[in-house]
């Protein structure tokens, strides 16, 4: 089955973070997602520009309306997502688990609807 | 379970509907366990199997009962599931997937030895990725059968309200893909924790009803037994497992001694140890023991515990309070449970007086949960009354008879308030 790991963390902590923490972290990331890629979990996975850069879109009535922001504003915010394909929900969050972003925030996993 | 209500008319027709009872009764959840073990959809597995039984009630009256009534009753839900799949016809794996069921059920009908997957469906039904609540619902609906009216009634929430979250469980279990199996070895005692708890859960909600008026809710109590009869089965090295058995068969065998002639409440300090039932009771012991000697104590190896301790009153005729004690500041570090914290207030002022219980539950008084908690009103109440604190007692009696659900005991704390008065 495949399942989205969509990451969420403060992001205005993320910013205050040190040159070296930040380098920590992305070696972390980089190392995780080279394991994910030798297992055969690996299905895509990026991370995302900061919720700063986000803009939303709704169409009402045929027009359609822009706004500035991310969706919904919350204290933390969705960062970078995986996609991963395993045999169940264990396997699913077993990688969460290990996921480097979740020791700073939270991990959602959410299976991806088969069409 | 399987709708077992068919008119049969015939002596014979009488005989196979009890074999299709007796089928439901011992082969249902392990029938079940298997199908939704390997299809990962629990929902479509209890219509299968519900229809197998119901041509089971058609068909053994007429044919007779068949030499193996599981493979039987496996064959005919197999079928159904491999239509209902082909009817389906959603993803191209399914078919691939469907083959391979389809051989499987073969080899496991033709071998007679279907494979008990009790344990693995157990820790579906506990996953931690549904809600705590729908555990111990979802796990008598699935290994026993029960329909979700009777548990509805049983945890005391409206049928359609239950019939939901059954229903919105048993869509995640299919669609978020949680899996049919055994934790991996470093998760299985936690994962075992939550699968004990909704044994536990069940148990209560059964003991609630403590005379065992309403049937049903005696029956869930003795379900929740064989649930852990059955986990401390499967799983004899784990003592958690055991801990759990002995602690419900402690409770069990007081359970005549809770009333009296004419049904009243009877605490249990003021029970009659000659009431206890000693085979019960015995079992636990050796249940305990053998969970002691693994080594690895825990929540529920400290509440058997607990209940051995009161349960030694048959022997020596006197409660041990300072082991008791002892047992509720292990189980306090290890849960951090404000019931436990109100259990350990109660011994407390047995062995140092009301004053010092008071404080223990003073110290509380802060946790909101409690405010409608019978038994800390009711604890708090007898304290008060102890050191003859008559009119917070009559307040924090007032406050217990609220909140309690059940009559007797409902009886029972009225007439200690009223005993207030009559020695002020």
């Amino acid at each position: 089955m495949k399942y989205m790991l969509l990451i969420y963390r403060d992001e205005a902590a993320m910013q205050a973070a040190t040159e070296k923490q930040m380098s920590e972290v992305m070696g972390a990331y980089m190392a995780y997602t080279k394991a994910m890629r030798e297992s055969g979990a690996f299905v895509a996975g990026d991370p995302l520009q900061p919720s700063s850069t986000a803009t939303t879109v709704r169409v009402a009535n045929g027009k359609s309306k822009v706004l500035n922001g991310p969706y919904a504003e919350s204290k933390e915010q969705l960062g970078g997502y995986y996609i991963l394909d395993v045999p169940d929900l264990d396997a699913a969050l077993s990688w969460a688990a290990r996921c480097p972003g979740a020791q700073h925030g939270a991990l959602e996993v959410r299976p991806v609807r088969p069409m | 379970m399987a709708e077992v209500g068919a008119e049969v008319g015939a002596e014979a027709g009488g005989d196979a509907r009890r074999a299709v009872e007796l089928a439901a009764r011992q082969s249902y959840g392990k029938l079940l366990a298997f199908l939704a073990a390997r299809t990962g959809d629990l929902a479509g597995a209890e219509d299968a199997l519900a229809d197998a039984f119901a041509a089971a009630l058609q068909v053994w009256p007429e044919q007779g009962v068949p030499r193996s009534p599981e493979a039987w009753l496996l064959a005919i839900a197999r079928r159904r599931l491999i239509d209902a799949a082909r009817r389906r016809r959603t993803r191209t794996e399914s078919v691939q997937s469907l083959l391979q069921l389809a051989e499987e059920f073969a080899a496991a009908g033709d071998s007679m030895d279907i494979p008990d997957d009790r344990l693995r469906l157990m820790f579906a039904c506990a996953h931690p990725a549904l809600p705590t609540e729908v555990h111990a619902p979802l796990m008598l609906q699935a290994v026993l059968g029960f329909d979700a009216g009777t548990i509805a009634s049983a945890f005391l929430v409206a049928p359609a309200t239950m019939g939901q979250r059954l229903v919105r469980a048993k869509r995640k279990i299919q669609e978020a893909g949680i899996p049919f199996r055994l934790p991996e070895a470093d998760e299985l005692r936690e994962r075992l924790g939550s699968v004990l708890e909704a044994i536990y859960a069940a148990f209560t909600e059964g003991w609630a009803d403590p005379a065992g008026t309403v049937l049903r809710r005696r029956d869930l109590a003795e379900e929740a037994i064989w649930l852990g009869r059955l986990v401390a089965s499967l799983l004899p090295d784990e003592p958690e497992a055991l801990g759990l058995l002995a602690l419900m068969l402690h409770a069990e065998a007081r359970r005549a001694a809770r009333r009296d002639q004419s049904g009243g409440f009877v605490p249990l300090a003021q029970q009659d140890p000659a009431r206890w039932d000693a085979r019960l009771a015995g079992e636990a012991e050796s249940l305990l023991l053998a969970a002691s000697r693994m080594g690895r104590i825990g929540r529920f190896q400290l509440e058997a515990a607990v209940q051995s301790a009161h349960a030694a009153r048959r022997q020596s005729g006197r409660t041990d309070w300072a082991a008791i004690l002892e047992l509720y500041n292990a189980l306090l570090s290890e849960t951090g449970s404000p019931v436990v914290a109100i259990n350990r207030a109660v011994v407390l002022a047995e062995l140092q007086g009301s004053g010092v219980g008071l404080e223990a539950l003073d110290a509380l008084a802060d946790d909101r949960r409690l405010t409608e908690y019978q038994p800390y009103w009711a604890a708090r109440a007898g304290l008060l009354a102890l050191a003859r604190k008559t009119e917070a007692a009559e307040d924090a009696y007032d406050r217990a008879i609220g909140l309690e659900a059940d009559p007797a005991v409902r009886r029972f704390l009225q007439q200690r308030r009223a005993e207030l008065r009559a020695t002020k």
